[in-house]
């Protein structure tokens, strides 16, 4: 083998040595490259593997866990819900729009592949500062990638989130998650079983775009990333939309016997993973793969990431039955080999055999890697930062609407109304929302869904982080009257060879998976995304988390806009002297020290179940749950989506900062009408929820009364502010 | 009264207006293929949103070419009720059923919200349900939906009363701020001489059920629906 090949591929000297020794030889040039890809980091997950066995993945509603394409998640009458969240990290980074748009493509794919039909999108996505120019193009080219391809197909785009900090300027995050509706009978799986049925490439065409994007998605961006052009795929919506209704259709023919997206790695992973997961082996011949270009080399085909294309097992003699499903929605769908007993992947060119290896030794034979983990040493000083002398300011009046003019807090509209959120008739509740809510036609039920991580938080405690993840995440999908179920996840981090870095890694997964198994929300699956870092620098420890719900009667989906004159404004849970890892802290004092609030699980768990109770009986008028920039921030966003103010007096003898801005945990604000008030208040007293009566909605200004202090503020020049921050900056 | 949506490869909006066909409004409905060459026994064909052959062309320009679309402009001319929404418009005026052009918004970005319609005509049979005037709010998503055409025609589509929806304030003014896609004379929707083929921008079928947040389009389907029963007759 030439010098070092394996290097270049990203393979180290020992698992080179591994290869050999599972080969009982030296791989050709076309072996290699395929346990390149297959055992970077992106498909194999071999540095994460070992600490993902943590999470807590089942539960009596879940029908499919990790391993999959998807998850799949039981919501009664013989109906599941297929969900799955996905980085396209790098690829955005170099090239923002083709990045997003094949991200959204990707995991697209996912779902249907499993059977289901795609119903909704959200997207969880981080940049630089908007301050910074490559930041804003970045931004504006992500959102436009996602629309451009999300419209196009037609699934709408309901919700997700954005973030702005200066960890992600040249390595920004883009995640995307996709949920799908289905009957559980149509059930499909990426196995290749029955030796003899035949393997079909069906959709687009093979070209030599995206040749080994998941080897690039394996190591860190540095000066000659944008070399790495050429290794981003390039979407067609179009294409996806065809190949979308062809394997839907297919599918309710039974002639599948299994299915799976050609993503990262492409031909390379779906295949032996298909073989892998069947116990069996796959025979190929290249030269029946259609492709676009000529001269096409078998490393080549076998590396593509060209978009749109899946790999079918169908039933033996049904060949022409898929072909013609296909040829109706303008597609090939071509037999390219047939499944085997042996457990080999041998693929040909005509006679000649290029590759034979086992399928396993590509999938299950990779190293598992469990990476030293050292607490980073920035950790305990800013942990430590002495925080109850921070100065008091003047005037919150002024505070809040900063913190309502920063680019993580304001208003997304300038994002979402680039998204399609409406198409499928569905979307009860859209993007803005604290979750959103699709109807699920044909029933009085619901799904709810939501992204969420504050990776401050997980930066100053990855364990902490993590937890909280997961509760915001459930808390934000009570607030709209969903039943929190399960969990998919998109851990972004930078470098795992790096002690620090997997440390961050293993206690936010340590803190996912504990508060999973509390609030009783398994995790179904998900993407891990190492090598986030910049010039050496980490991007702030992300795991994000994708989370479903179900609404059991579509009519009490709650809002957290304030609605009538009159009601009356409680805060469930327990405001403490919290400013660590707050918003407030970083945009107004421009720290990012402390350590971010406690969370009780018990007591989180207890106050989500007290608010769902409240709104499935119709006692509540408006919900939301406090986050980034506390109880001020939130009362602030009920008032201005409900176009109406509100009369808060605060008792506490707290200072005023960790009142108004202070980000406890677990508290959710809820208005009731005034008539209810004693019913809801008798509820929170026998259930031993902490609670404070706010005040009441009314009036055209937020007034926030303390002692000695005073928050003033008309709705309107609240909401000129949130609304008008990002068109402020992206339209200049 | 039968119905027939027209279901280009691209085409995304298909199944929601068969939706509110079938399950709202109450009537049968059926898919009509773009390869087909037949009409069926249909009432109203309905040219739903989307991107029928990926638009990456123009949108609407390949749509045209489709076996269906012969039978779709047979089936217009002698009079045969035509909706088309979004994606819909755009392909009639590339089929030359309607006039003017839909092009690319000025904001140059793809563009989904609510926008309030104000209703011109209430005597067609696309706008009968609907009072004079009357104020809707109906949401609108398109990158292209900027409708120009030349002053002739503009001049004609205004003395002749062919312009159907405006966009408006909430209180019904026509205004610039108004109009989300810089639309010449703030035009929504137009609707032909004859009467019988509508064209417009902003899509009905999505609020048409008080669940998804509002059901100002609803009285299109149902005015249709009147029209048909009353005999169809103007």
């Amino acid at each position: 083998m030439k010098e070092a090949l394996w290097r270049e591929m990203g393979l180290s000297d020992q698992e080179y040595e591994r290869i050999i020794e599972i080969l009982g030889r030296e791989p050709n040039e076309v072996e290699l490259s395929m346990f390149s890809v297959m055992w970077s980091e992106h498909c194999s997950y071999k540095n994460s593997k070992a600490v993902l066995r943590n999470f807590p993945t089942k539960g009596p509603r879940v029908i499919q866990g990790p391993g999959e394409n998807a998850g799949v998640i039981d919501i009664g009458d013989g109906q599941a819900v297929v969900f799955k969240i996905e980085s396209h990290n790098h690829p955005s980074a170099i090239e923002p729009y083709q990045g997003a748009a094949t991200g959204v493509g990707g995991i697209i794919r996912d779902i249907f592949t499993m059977g289901a039909r795609p119903v909704a999108i959200l997207d969880s996505l981080r940049f630089g500062s908007l301050k910074s120019k490559k930041s804003r193009y970045l931004f504006g080219g992500v959102v436009a990638g996602i629309a451009g391809y999300g419209n196009c197909i037609g699934i709408p785009t309901v919700g997700g989130e954005v973030y702005f900090h200066p960890s992600y300027e040249d390595n920004c995050l883009v995640n995307a998650m996709c949920i799908g509706l289905m009957d559980i009978k149509d059930i499909a799986k990426g196995v290749a079983a029955g030796p003899g049925n035949p393997v079909m490439v069906v959709g687009a065409r093979t070209g030599r775009d995206g040749i080994h994007g998941a080897t690039f998605a394996s190591e860190e961006l540095n000066e000659s990333s944008e070399e790495r052009r050429p290794a981003v795929q390039v979407g067609d919506p179009f294409m996806e939309k065809l190949l979308l209704e062809a394997c839907l259709e297919l599918i309710k023919t039974g002639y599948v016997i299994g299915m799976q997206d050609m993503g990262a790695a492409g031909l390379t992973s779906s295949s032996c993973e298909m073989a892998s997961r069947a116990d069996t082996g796959i025979e190929m011949d290249l030269a029946r793969v259609p492709r676009r270009e000529t001269g096409m080399t078998p490393y080549e085909i076998m590396l593509s990431e060209s978009q749109e294309r899946m790999l079918v097992v169908a039933k033996k003699g049904r060949e022409q039955e898929v072909m013609d499903i296909f040829a109706r929605w303008g597609l090939e769908a071509v037999v390219v080999g047939q499944v085997t007993d042996d457990g080999y992947m041998t693929i040909k060119e005509g006679d000649q055999v290029v590759a034979h290896l086992p399928a396993k030794a590509l999938t299950e034979m990779c190293p598992v890697y469990m990476r030293e983990a050292k607490e980073p040493g920035y950790l305990v000083q800013a942990q430590e930062y002495d925080l109850s002398t921070l100065p008091e300011l003047e005037d919150y009046s002024q505070v809040l609407l900063t913190l309502l003019g920063t680019g993580t807090v304001a208003s997304k509209e300038w994002v979402f109304r680039q998204y399609d959120y409406m198409v499928g008739l569905n979307t009860v509740l859209g993007p803005g929302s604290d979750a959103a809510v699709l109807r699920v036609k044909g029933t009085n039920k619901g799904i709810a869904a939501t992204t969420d991580c504050n990776s401050r938080y997980v930066y100053l405690d990855p364990y902490r982080g993590g937890q909280i993840a997961i509760a915001e995440a459930a808390r934000n999908l009570v607030c709209s009257g969903a039943l929190p179920l399960a969990v998919t996840d998109c851990l972004n981090f930078g470098n795992p060879e790096k002690p620090e870095v997997f440390w961050q890694f293993k206690e936010a997964v340590a803190g996912i998976s504990d508060a999973c198994r509390e609030l009783e929300t398994p995790v179904t699956g998900g993407n891990v995304s190492f090598y986030n870092e910049t010039k050496g620098e980490a991007i702030y420890p992300t795991p994000v988390v994708g989370m479903v719900g179900l609404v059991e009667d579509i009519s009490r989906v709650t809002t957290m806009s304030f609605k009538n004159d009159g009601d009356i404004i409680i805060l469930l849970g327990q405001t403490k002297d919290e400013l660590g890892g707050s918003l407030y802290l970083s945009i107004i004092h421009g720290l990012e020290a402390g350590r971010p609030p406690e969370i009780n699980l018990q007591q989180e768990k207890l106050v989500q179940k007290t608010t769902l109770d409240l709104i499935r009986e119709g006692l509540v008028t408006a919900a939301h749950d406090c986050s980034e920039g506390g109880l001020a921030v939130a009362l602030a966003e009920c008032s201005i989506e409900g176009g109406i103010g509100a009369e808060v007096i605060l008792t506490d003898s707290l200072r005023a900062s960790s009142l108004l801005f202070g980000e406890s945990q677990s508290r959710i604000i809820i208005t009731t009408p005034k008539d209810r008030v004693d019913t809801v208040l008798n509820r929170l007293n026998q259930v031993k929820v902490p609670y404070k009566v706010l005040g009441n909605v009314g009036g055209p200004e937020l007034n926030i009364t303390g002692s000695g202090w005073k928050v003033r503020l008309e709705v309107e020049a609240m909401e000129e502010k949130y609304r008008g921050a990002i068109p402020c900056i992206m339209n200049a | 009264m039968r119905f027939g949506v027209v279901v280009f490869p691209g085409s995304n909006c298909d199944a929601d207006c068969y939706h509110v066909v079938d399950k709202v409004l109450n009537q049968p409905v059926q898919y009509l293929w773009h390869g087909d060459e037949e009409l069926k026994n249909i009432d109203c064909v309905i040219l739903p949103g989307g991107f029928s052959y990926g638009d990456y062309l123009r949108t609407g320009a390949i749509a045209r070419f489709s076996p269906i679309m012969d039978k779709v402009i047979e089936f217009g001319k002698k009079g045969g009720l035509i909706l088309g929404i979004c994606n819909g418009f755009q392909i009639l005026t590339e089929m030359g059923l309607l006039p003017g052009a839909l092009i690319r918004n000025p904001s140059l970005r793809f563009q989904c919200h609510n926008t309030y319609l104000r209703v011109e005509r209430t005597d067609t049979a696309f706008t009968g349900m609907y009072s004079p005037k009357q104020v809707v709010q109906v949401p609108i998503a398109h990158g292209e939906g900027s409708y120009v055409t030349d002053r002739d025609t503009l001049e004609r589509l205004e003395k002749d009363g062919l312009v159907v929806f405006r966009y408006c304030s909430a209180g019904g003014e026509i205004t610039p701020e108004a109009n989300p896609n810089g639309s010449l004379n703030n035009i929504a929707g137009i609707i032909n001489e004859k009467g019988n083929i509508l064209g417009m921008m902003p899509h009905p079928e999505r609020c048409s059920e008080e669940v998804l947040g509002g059901i100002d389009g609803l009285n299109i389907f149902k005015s249709l629906l009147k029209w048909w029963e009353e005999g169809g007759v103007r």
